[in-house]
């Protein structure tokens, strides 16, 4: 197929580059420099979509991101893009595009049924119509409503390009590159301020590049391409085209998207398809140009019908016109533009059709007083009708309507921070209001200066009041300077299928039936008709809206008012908001010093806190997760265990009032802590609900190490910090979170001992080191470390520590050490076991509903110094007699499940939530025991030990009948730890 | 003297080094750290061992590259002081004596990776990682960001090219993949 | 949002953790006769103004200070950052 419309010369397309590409399997040519649209109207299509409801044949109405029409799937297979604007996307050699929305071809698409039921899909028809019967909705009516209507479609693929962020300053963000952005830029970079220049095209410059008017003695588009390329030889200004600024957010901080691979088939190796920055920036000069809006008659959707600055787009910049006989419908001066330009390069002009009676006319084609009343042609336009202004009608034969119904400045980001839009009369059109984001200023069309030398001048006095410049004398070329001529005028009377929201099928009916239907607010309209709601955001539909609603209200256009200007200003892809934070690098991970001996052990590793931990150490012949955990219980209780215990948070606390510090975090004392022991702390927040619990080891006077659970490591070291500095400012204390500088393994066992005095340099016995002894030491015959007499599995145990460079080294010779007494390394579920076993509280219990007296810890709380959460744990409610008490539960069948999350009932009554009598926390199989235990909380529990009840999941249809027990089910009296 | 083995923050016996056209990323694994924080009260002491030390106190957001001891700002009375690890392998017990009941020492060496971005690429790829105004940092500037939803240090060190990077330990395997990404982006 | 720290100058506010009204460095004397009720109402009685309000941001990805911001929380700008250390020592805490 030829390019039958492209014009022989002209246009700023390279024509020695040709691209072949695909659209709805038919082949195709055209030029770098092309849109998807313009090599399709180069080639004679008009025709690229269906309509969202009434699957009425669509083309393109605009040349720009505002496009609401000619939305395809771009590329195939997992790079399929739904959705996706043929004006904005740029032609690559290989595109292959697919029209959206239809069943079956896009000529014959089964489903333009909808358009002959068009009376019943009016606005509201979904509230109206499938209310009931209700089962209907899910099942039915969504279904088939979902499969019908919507636009493009999901490749169901994981999109394999990855998107990048990144992080920008700049003394002043410009965003636009049309004629006030470039004047702007160019003063604002000579002057040697860092500068952003952005514009969403890529190929900058604005209307410059759509338009004939010289600029001085060149072409505009040739003063762009000059200006552009100062600017880009400047060290100070960083030039970004194919970037769209999308929203003006908090103190100067903007976002953007950079589309640094969507104009190549495949994005280069290790590149990202698209940058979201994060703009910081101290000034922005808005010069994001304006939107031409369209008028609404009878049919005024039929492909071929389009903006007339767009017709001027495609003209001039991309040399094709959209047919070789186009007519022009505007209520201004702008439209006969068009015209002007077409007609010089012989495209025949049907005819102008102006709703004003006063109007320019021409010598080279006919200009007529009237309105387009309605048009034909099934899937482009072949004749529009016309009723002049003495009431007759004519027809005029045409493939091509340019609308011309005024210019919209792009107000978008200068209401991101609620600022208001104003109502300018001479332009009929909202203008920027008076409360712009901070720092912001707007200059050219954006502003409502719609003249070329307008633009230079503004965006110029921009620069030079953003950077208080004290030169005004500038040399700005001689441009076009024609003041607006406009006849505010929206619709066509007695129109009803006229398109407002080409997107969302939204028609001048809709609105006035929902003023009908007594939607009198702008934003109710909005989401009865869904007005302005589909992803071009209204941008070429909203003002037509608001028009007519004010005239049935008999109000002012700006007494309605507009709806909410939010971010994005266009569409943009849910991957460049995730980054690179995508599947394995959703969050980082921490990997103790152990991580890489541990998989040479085959651990199985589960994600704590973001630290991979081992979670047991299968063995050959094991087939279960049980069987090893199982084995590591057993293994740690009658010799000795290994386990990685890096990951618990650790605090440097020192100064002289360290001990001080931690009487008021910890709800027990710690000042007579001695030199060289270790203490069990209790944390509690200021409510009196417990928060943490951990160990504090005093290696000196003024020096402490305090530990975290490992998933709050971070929370409590903030609040650490809250209590030190906003609490009690004059403390002399210092903190520091040492949790990754040491390396740290619990060894325990009864011949824990005995394994590592091989490797400590010092006296170990009961009585140089007895339970709860802390020291600083050496191991290895030199190295530093630290050593704790600490247990969490109730065995003799020790946890040792090394600067974190050696802890593989350290575990490896452990495990040499240990193996005359078959050391065994233990994972997180035979540490949780051993925990359940001895009664200790862990995070499941520490769950932020209980307090020191339902862990049964009521009386560490000191009631001798002030400690955070002392005051509010005593009230009433946390000290009932019938209040929560940790307690064992084990079941009487051995055989039988005790699940965590499981209800204790009594034996006889209803199971329901008022006769709920305690739950359970933390549960396992106990291999020393023979059968699964758990750690509940039971009402009154420490006074029930012996009582039988009914421990009930209703949810896993479990009901196990148990006896309340101690929490301690192993070595209840301690004589393990202190061996 | 101890046979154990220390292994780099990588997890190998060797530093990894990462060559691209216009950056390097080296793990840096021979330095030493430990924090100094003062004393309530003696600050004016700890100021004067510190400029003894490094020749001036770090203000806020700024590092002293100093040899053989460097030091940056950490916090509000607090820093931290590094060394080369092979003469300076018990730093924080070195510094506890000359700081003495001035301040508080804590060893940090096992608690960071270090890795040092040198190449005219440098500024491109640290604005693909953290919100640094990198190319507005001169010469011991030391900020602390986020990159990756990791806390790390930034400093401009002495080199018109050269960012060093202090990351968590723990995830210095996360923090490299993120360098190296984004040096492949910035390629 | 950009806060102004008071020693290192415009920070992203992504670098902060928040945790509300700045009344919490107002906590009361735990000897008091009426303890209770004066920690009921620190714990659990706050304003939650629409405009100007003192609240505490951690600099958790930063220098680990607990800053005092005063923002307005109908149009979020800042009109001062302090330490919260400072305040608290101006507002009588000591130790």
């Amino acid at each position: 197929m030829t390019q039958r419309n492209r014009f022989s010369t002209g246009g700023q397309i390279d024509r020695s580059t040709t691209h072949q590409f695909v659209f709805d399997g038919k082949r195709y040519h055209g030029h770098a420099g092309d849109t998807l649209a313009s090599a399709l109207l180069a080639n004679g299509v008009r025709l690229m979509g269906r309509s969202f409801k009434y699957h009425r044949p669509r083309g393109v109405l605009t040349a720009g991101s505002e496009e609401p029409n000619a939305l395809v799937e771009l590329r195939d297979g997992d790079r399929q893009e739904p959705n996706t604007r043929a004006t904005t996307a740029e032609l690559y050699d290989g595109l292959f595009a697919k029209s959206q929305n239809r069943l079956g071809s896009l000529r014959f698409d089964l489903l333009a049924i909808n358009d002959r039921l068009s009376n019943f899909l009016t606005a509201g028809f979904y509230y109206k119509t499938f209310m009931w019967p209700a089962a209907f909705w899910e099942k039915l009516y969504e279904p088939v409503i979902r499969h019908a209507a919507g636009l493009g479609s999901l490749s169901l693929q994981d999109d394999p390009d990855v998107y990048d962020k990144g992080f920008l300053h700049c003394d002043v963000l410009i965003i636009g590159a049309g004629p006030a952005g470039l004047s702007a830029a160019l003063t604002v970079g000579r002057a040697g301020a860092d500068v952003i220049l952005a514009d969403e095209d890529f190929r900058m410059g604005g209307r410059l590049n759509s338009e004939t008017f010289a600029l001085g003695d060149d072409s505009g588009a040739d003063w762009a391409a000059a200006a552009v390329a100062e600017l880009e030889s400047l060290p100070n200004v960083r030039v970004m085209a194919r970037t769209t600024v999308i929203g003006a957010f908090d103190h100067g901080i903007y976002g953007a998207v950079e589309r640094v691979s969507d104009h190549v088939h495949t994005p280069a190796e290790g590149k990202p398809r698209q940058i979201l920055w994060r703009i910081y920036t101290q000034r922005t000069i808005l010069a994001g140009g304006a939107t031409e809006r369209p008028i609404a008659f009878e049919n005024n959707d039929r492909p071929g019908i389009m903006l007339a600055s767009a017709m001027r787009s495609y003209a001039n910049r991309f040399a094709v016109t959209p047919d070789q006989r186009v007519a022009i419908f505007t209520n201004n001066d702008d439209g006969h533009r068009t015209a002007a330009d077409l007609h010089a390069k012989g495209v025949k002009i049907a005819a102008v059709v102006d709703v004003r009676p006063d109007i320019p006319r021409s010598h080279d084609y006919e200009v007529l007083h009237g309105e387009v009343i309605d048009t034909k042609g099934r899937l482009g336009l072949t004749f529009a009708e016309v009723r002049l202004g003495d009431g007759s009608t004519r027809t005029l034969e045409c493939g091509a309507l340019g609308l011309s119904g005024g210019w919209n400045p792009n107000v978008h980001m200068t209401c991101h921070q609620r600022g208001r839009p104003t109502w300018n009369d001479t332009l009929a059109a909202f203008v920027p209001g008076p409360d712009l984001p901070a720092g912001m200023c707007v200059a050219g069309a954006a502003n409502g200066t719609l003249s070329t030398a307008g633009a230079l001048r503004e965006g110029h006095a921009a620069a030079v009041s953003v950077l208080d410049l004290d030169t005004s004398d500038v040399d700005l070329p001689q441009a076009e300077d024609t003041p607006v001529a406009i006849k505010p005028f929206w619709y066509v009377e007695g129109c009803a299928r006229a398109w407002l929201d080409q997107q969302n099928d939204v028609t001048v009916k809709d609105v006035k039936l929902s003023h009908q239907e007594g939607f009198r607010s702008v934003e109710h309209l909005k989401r009865y008709t869904t007005l302005g709601m589909a992803t071009d955001q209204g941008k070429t539909s909203n003002m037509g809206g608001l028009a007519i609603m004010a005239e049935l209200a008999g109000k002012s256009i700006p007494e309605v008012g507009t709806t909410i200007f939010r971010p994005p200003y266009t569409p943009t892809a849910i991957g460049a908001f995730g980054g690179r934070h995508r599947g394995q690098d959703f969050h980082p991970k921490r990997l103790t010093p152990s991580h890489q001996w541990a998989t040479e052990q085959g651990a199985v590793f589960v994600e704590v806190g973001n630290w991979m931990r081992a979670q047991w150490f299968p063995r050959d012949g094991e087939t279960t997760w049980r069987q090893s955990v199982d084995r590591e219980v057993l293994a740690t209780r009658k010799s000795v265990g290994v386990c990685d215990v890096t990951t618990l948070g650790k605090v440097d606390v020192q100064g002289t009032d360290a001990a001080d510090f931690l009487n008021k975090i910890y709800c027990n004392g710690f000042a007579k802590l001695a030199v060289g022991k270790t203490r069990y702390g209790l944390m509690l927040r200021e409510d009196g609900i417990a928060m943490d619990d951990g160990t504090a080891a005093r290696l000196a006077e003024d020096h402490f190490v305090v530990t975290t659970t490992t998933a709050n490591a971070l929370p409590v070291y903030r609040h650490m910090e809250f209590v030190r500095q906003c609490l009690f400012p004059d403390m002399d204390v210092q903190l520091i979170s040492t949790t990754e500088a040491w390396a740290q393994y619990a060894v325990a066992g009864p011949n824990s001992r005995s394994v590592l005095e091989k490797i400590v340099d010092q006296d170990m016995s009961n009585d140089a080191f007895p339970f709860m002894a802390c020291a600083n030491i050496t191991v290895c015959g030199g190295l530093r470390a630290r050593l704790f007499r600490i247990s969490f599995s109730g065995e003799l145990a020790y946890e040792i520590a090394v600067p974190t460079a050696y802890g593989d080294a350290l575990m490896r010779k452990i495990m040499e050490a240990g193996a005359e007494f078959e050391i065994t390394p233990y994972g997180t579920e035979a540490l949780g076991v051993m925990r359940i076993e001895k009664g200790h509280a862990a995070g499941n219990e520490l769950n932020g509903t209980t307090s020191a007296q339902n862990l049964g810890m009521g009386r560490m709380v000191s009631k001798k110094k002030d400690s955070i959460g002392s005051i509010l744990s005593e009230r009433e409610g946390l000290n009932r007699d019938d209040d929560l008490r940790q307690v064992g539960i084990k079941p009487v069948d051995p055989e039988a499940p005790v699940p965590a999350g499981a209800h204790l009932m009594a034996m006889d009554g209803p199971i329901d939530a008022a006769h709920d009598q305690g739950y359970a926390t933390s549960a396992c199989f106990s291999p020393n025991l023979g059968h699964a235990i758990a750690l509940g909380f039971l009402k009154n529990g420490s006074e029930r030990t012996g009582e039988r009840m009914r421990l009930v999941s209703p949810l896993t249809q479990v009901e196990t009948e148990v006896e309340i027990v101690s929490a301690h089910f192993i070595d209840p009296e301690g004589d393990r730890l202190r061996a | 003297m101890h046979d154990l083995k220390p292994l780099t923050a990588l997890g190998g016996s060797e530093p990894r080094i990462e060559r691209f056209a216009h950056v390097t990323i080296a793990e840096n694994d021979g330095l030493a750290l430990a924090s100094v924080a003062a004393r309530m009260g003696f600050e004016a002491e700890c100021h004067g061992t510190l400029k003894a030390l490094l020749g001036a106190v770090p203000g806020p957001g700024q590092a002293i590259l100093h040899d053989p001891e460097a030091g940056f700002w950490m916090g509000p009375d607090q820093w931290m002081i590094g060394a080369p690890k092979d003469t300076h392998e018990l730093l924080a017990d070195n510094l506890k004596v000359r700081f003495a009941d001035t301040a508080s020492i804590t060893e940090q060496s096992g608690a960071w990776v270090c890795f040092d971005l040198i190449g005219p690429g440098m500024a491109d790829v640290c604005e693909r990682l953290c919100g640094v105004p990198i190319r507005k940092m001169v010469a011991g500037d030391a900020q602390r960001t986020v990159i990756h939803q990791l806390g790390c240090f930034v400093i401009r060190r002495a080199d018109a090219d050269h960012l060093r990077i202090l990351g968590p330990r723990a995830s210095a395997g996360t923090l490299h993949h993120a360098l190296v990404t984004a040096a492949r982006s910035t390629a | 949002m950009i806060i102004h720290h008071p020693l290192l100058g415009p920070r992203d506010a992504a670098e902060f953790t928040y945790m509300g009204d700045a009344k919490l460095i107002d906590r009361p004397d735990w000897q008091s006769e009426t303890a209770a009720q004066e920690f009921y109402e620190y714990g659990y009685l706050r304003d939650n103004p629409a405009g100007w309000h003192k609240e505490l941001w951690f600099h958790e990805a930063g220098d680990r200070s607990w800053l005092v911001v005063t923002r307005n929380t109908l149009t979020h700008e800042i009109s001062n950052v302090e330490l919260a250390r400072d305040v608290a020592r101006a507002r009588g805490r000591s130790k």
